[in-house]
């Protein structure tokens, strides 16, 4: 057992990273749940924006198409949730699931002429002076530009929820549809626009992994990064910062007991492995331990004619 | 004649197999405040959602100062001057006052110069409020206020209120009507629904009368007497309950010193709560929703289980028995909430019959239900108690709120209890309905039972109850002879206000 190769600044940079996917999904997932929807389709859209995001920067070249591919292919998928759930009032968990099982499927599809390629990288942040400095410099300034994305879109959604009339009516549709409807809201479009959006972040989510974390394709390579979204949205009660703290934290205890699996703990792999889901969950619930609820309508269908 | 503010004109509105408004025409003068009455499912709501832009209607006109008028939705109604206040209160609870009154307007100011236009407007209308608290937190009276304020930020020029003093004590509906009358001589409209026909006649200049989606007759209401006006709405001749003088038995349930914390987050816990009723006695309890009388009814029905000696009944100690058990021992109970606490929603009216009736009715055989006399039990329900429904096969979600109400009440009454326990019985059911539940109630304490109605329809409890407390923050107050209570004596045995005052201007 040797902990010192364990470099602590690799370690934390690379935490960053690890964490990303989880935090784009999450953060999209937060607010479509704001707005009231449930889906639980995450896995899936990630799966098809790993995909889609992995193809289209292949045959293109350029990994930015490949993310833009990404988004619209997470968002496409979504469409189908949008017709089950706003347009044919089906039941959101079961829409949801079956959403995951059909990108996993399709995904498989498309994914088949890609296994064992490699895709164009992406350049990473390089700011003279700045990203040399030690320490500071790889951790703040050295990463690709997506991850800088993911921390912009995290407190894009909190000033927009928390300041802007736009965010006070996603808040206001997810709370209450009657209401919001009775005051002359469009409740299903606000919906659908943030189902979109969430698909949209969830295929970015699964890109990632696609293009920078791993980066190949490989079927099933999201490995259950959209439940643990889910459930991240949920500990971290609907507040951005809060899933990107719980992403982090997640990102975190995934590099170091992967560090500590190479370095040769004698830990069991199995244990090292379920470690990073039981403590981000563990964490979050002690967070979440504070009086804040979830959207009153929730997962509820809304019938215009109320 | 001047210009009318608002003229409606042969409205028409029809939904698959029923006409809501059938030609309805009246107008509304600038400065009125103009009265709409009517039954439950007599159109009064459909026609204000059509002044309102969220019902179009099939046929006919609206003119507003003269203008053709047809909002194609809520904002430009608003954008037009038009304001309304939701009988089921549209608000958001996880949202605070400023936030919820911010989501009503069209060009909210930044948050901060609206929280103090709110503080403004509050005060000039003797409406306090403080608009950083949240809304989920607020006293049912508070939360009108946030609906009333909203619709005075934008200077409405007619202002509608749907049933609006339906969760109010009577002193907030006192100050209610004074800051409606301050608005009236500030030019302002209000279109004012209601069915109390007292209120009416107090406040409004002028009263419409809707009846099967028709106008059947207007009237000045301080004019019209209030029984008049009544059988204007119901289209016969009303009948009041009568009650036979009778002399009251033993002592049938008795509650001394009871204290119990409310199993749930928000309840309200039971403070020391004494309670005596006797044979043949009604015991009217009153009080604003949410002061424990969904607790005091838990404790009665063996929902909520207390010490043994808390709750006795004829002298037998009942505290530890469960619901099933006080049943048997012929202890009844029908509780506020139809659908999900007095009947199950998808099951059908035999099985809803069953559900409470098995004990006493004995339509069960070790176990095995008796499926015929279980229905012909609903079915002796729905003929006395004129339930519309085509037959006991169907669910009970499918009734409407009335007649789901009128089964709920008639599967207690008809199993002939020693204690019947009631909460809100006569709950959005129609005048008629509510005369025929109130007679039974009646009936039945004749025949000796002892009844114990809680209610926040303060004119029923005067109506049927022999004796009265009020219920306030878990507190009963010591139960008093009605005949000769005033209305600013049940008023102060309610609790006062609740800090509103009177309007400064």
């Amino acid at each position: 057992m040797d902990l010192s190769q364990i470099n602590p600044v690799l370690l934390v940079a690379s935490l960053m990273v690890a964490a990303t996917p989880l935090l784009l999904a999450a953060i999209g997932e937060l607010v479509v749940e704001k707005a009231g929807v449930l889906n639980l389709g995450v896995e899936g859209m990630m799966i098809v924006g790993a995909i889609t995001g992995f193809a289209i920067s292949v045959e293109t070249g350029s990994p930015w198409l490949g993310f833009l591919a990404s988004a619209i292919g997470g968002a496409l998928l979504s469409l189908l949730f949008v017709l089950l759930t706003q347009v044919a009032l089906a039941n959101q968990v079961a829409s949801g699931l079956a959403l995951t099982l059909f990108g996993l499927g399709l995904s498989a599809l498309l994914g088949q002429g890609y296994v064992g390629i490699k895709p164009p990288g992406m350049a990473e942040l390089d700011i003279p002076v700045l990203s040399d400095l030690p320490v500071v410099g790889p951790i703040l300034f050295g990463h690709d530009p997506i991850l800088y994305l993911g921390i912009a879109l995290t407190a894009a959604v909190w000033a927009v929820l928390k300041y802007t009339r736009v965010g006070l009516i996603l808040r206001a549709v997810g709370e209450n549809h009657d209401a919001a409807h009775a005051l002359g809201y469009k409740v299903v479009r606000i919906r659908i626009l943030a189902i979109l959006f969430g698909g949209a972040c969830a295929g970015l989510g699964g890109a990632y992994i696609s293009l920078i974390r791993v980066p190949q394709w490989t079927e099933g390579m999201t490995a259950g990064v959209g439940w643990i979204a889910l459930a991240l949205v949920v500990f971290a009660s609907w507040k951005p910062w809060r899933v990107l703290l719980g992403a982090y934290l997640f990102g975190g205890v995934t590099v170091v007991q992967l560090n500590l699996q190479a370095a040769g703990v004698a830990i069991p792999v199995e244990y090292l492995a379920m470690s990073p889901y039981i403590i981000t969950i563990l964490m979050l619930v002690i967070l979440s331990a504070d009086k804040s609820r979830a959207p009153a309508s929730l997962g509820r269908i809304f019938h215009a004619s109320h | 004649m001047t210009t009318p503010l608002l003229s409606l004109q042969g409205l028409t509105k029809a939904y698959p197999g029923v006409v809501a408004n059938d030609n309805v025409s009246f107008d509304i003068g600038e400065g009125e405040v103009h009265a709409l009455l009517g039954e439950n499912g007599a159109g009064k709501s459909t026609l204000v959602k059509m002044i309102y832009g969220l019902v179009k209607p099939d046929s006919g006109r609206m003119l507003l100062r003269g203008q053709p008028f047809a909002p194609p939705e809520p904002r430009a109604a608003r954008a037009d001057g038009i304001a309304m206040v939701f009988q089921h209160f549209s608000l958001f609870d996880a949202l605070n006052v400023a936030e919820n009154i911010a989501l009503g307007m069209e060009d909210p100011p930044p948050m901060g110069s609206l929280a103090s236009r709110i503080r403004e407007v509050s005060e000039t209308y003797g409406l306090p409020l403080d608009p950083y608290r949240t809304v989920g937190d607020l006293s049912a009276g508070e939360r009108q206020r946030v609906e009333i304020i909203r619709c005075l930020l934008q200077d409405p020029k007619l202002l509608i209120m749907d049933e609006p003093t339906s969760v109010l004590t009577p002193q907030e509906v006192e100050i209610l009507f004074e800051t409606l009358k301050k608005l009236r001589s500030e030019g302002t409209s209000i279109l004012y629904i209601s069915h109390k026909l007292e209120e009416i006649r107090t406040l409004c200049d002028h009263a419409t009368i809707l009846r099967l989606g028709k106008n059947v007759g207007e009237c000045v209401p301080a004019e019209t007497s209030a029984r008049d006006m009544a059988e204007l709405m119901v289209g016969s001749a009303l009948q009041t309950p009568e009650r036979a003088s009778r002399a009251f038995g033993e002592v049938a349930l008795d509650i001394i010193g009871l204290s119990v914390p409310s199993p749930t987050e928000f309840g309200t816990s039971l403070r020391n709560v004494h309670l005596t009723v006797r044979k043949g006695e009604v015991l009217g309890i009153g009080g604003v929703a949410g002061n424990g009388q969904d607790e005091l009814l838990g404790v009665l029905s063996g929902e909520i289980l207390t010490e043994a000696d808390a709750v006795k009944m004829a002298g037998q100690p009942v505290g530890r028995l469960g619901p099933t058990a006080r049943r048997r021992l012929g202890l009844l109970s029908a509780p506020e909430e139809r659908l999900g606490h007095a009947a199950a929603p998808d099951m059908s009216l035999t099985e809803n019959a069953l559900l409470t009736g098995s004990v006493r009715e004995n339509l069960e055989n070790r176990g095995f239900l008796k499926w015929a006399e279980a229905r012909s039990f609903a079915e002796r329900i729905i003929e006395a108690f004129d339930v519309r429904t085509p037959g006991p096969e169907n669910a009970a979600r499918s009734l409407s709120g009335g007649n789901l109400q009128k089964f709920v009440i008639g599967r207690e009454v008809l199993q002939n209890p020693e204690v019947l326990v009631v909460n809100q019985p006569t709950w959005g059911v129609d005048a008629a309905a509510a005369a025929a539940i109130r007679q039974a109630i009646l009936d039945l304490a004749s025949k000796g039972a002892a009844v114990v109605c809680i209610s926040q329809d303060l004119d029923e409890l005067m109506e049927i109850s022999d004796s009265f407390a009020a219920l306030n923050e878990g507190r009963l107050s010591t139960p008093r002879p009605t005949a000769g209570l005033t209305v600013e004596e049940i008023g102060l045995m309610l609790g006062g206000a609740h800090g509103m005052e009177v309007a400064h201007v």
